[in-house]
């Protein structure tokens, strides 16, 4: 019996996209997860986006915040979506 | 079971745990149980200007629901250990048991 965990199955020991709540996006090396996304990444690298309205032009100015960590535990519930090896950075 | 088992052999470790309001704990590890609750001890805040309440803790519990990461010091994690259990823990059914049908 195939089920979608299995695709994240095989992504063991690969880089991985992980896209969170809050805007948050992780590319990282996924070591474990379990049934409820929990997971282990290394090497990980997060991007946080913030908007931001200019007083002035009223325009959108989107941030991005990157910022590295060695080793990270994500708990699943933040989790939206997974997605199997990356081929770029 | 597999981030339970996990996190007990980082017990005495130094963690730091981000909640989903980002107030960021550091502190040593003292216990976790199945709901991933945490138990931190000499507790740090690491945006104290940020959250001034929160200065005067040292010890303290952590409901797992409001945990969004927790970053871990890589060199207390066998990576290769973690993964074998990753795939032990999520073996499709058939290999797991072979009463299933």
């Amino acid at each position: 019996m195939e089920e979608p965990l299995d695709l994240i199955r095989l992504s063991i020991d690969e880089r991985v996209y992980v896209k969170c709540r809050g805007k948050r996006e992780l590319r990282g090396k996924l070591h474990a997860y379990d049934q409820h996304l929990n997971m282990i990444l290394g090497d990980v690298e997060e991007t946080v986006t913030s908007t931001e309205v200019d007083e002035e032009t009223d325009e959108e100015i989107v941030k991005k915040q990157t910022r590295k960590v060695g080793m990270l535990f994500v708990r699943g519930d933040i989790v939206v979506l997974v997605s199997p090896p990356l081929r770029t950075g | 079971m597999i981030f339970l088992s996990f996190f007990k052999t980082l017990v005495g470790k130094e963690i730091a745990v981000e909640l989903k309001n980002d107030v960021v704990l550091t502190g040593t590890l003292h216990s976790v149980d199945q709901y991933l609750n945490v138990k931190l001890m000499n507790v740090q805040i690491i945006n104290p200007e940020k959250y001034p309440q929160l200065t005067a803790l040292q010890n303290c519990f952590v409901r797992g629901s409001v945990v969004r990461y927790i970053q871990i010091p890589p060199e207390h994690v066998d990576t290769e250990l973690l993964q074998d259990a990753a795939r032990k823990e999520n073996a499709p059914a058939s290999a797991a048991s072979s009463s299933a049908n």
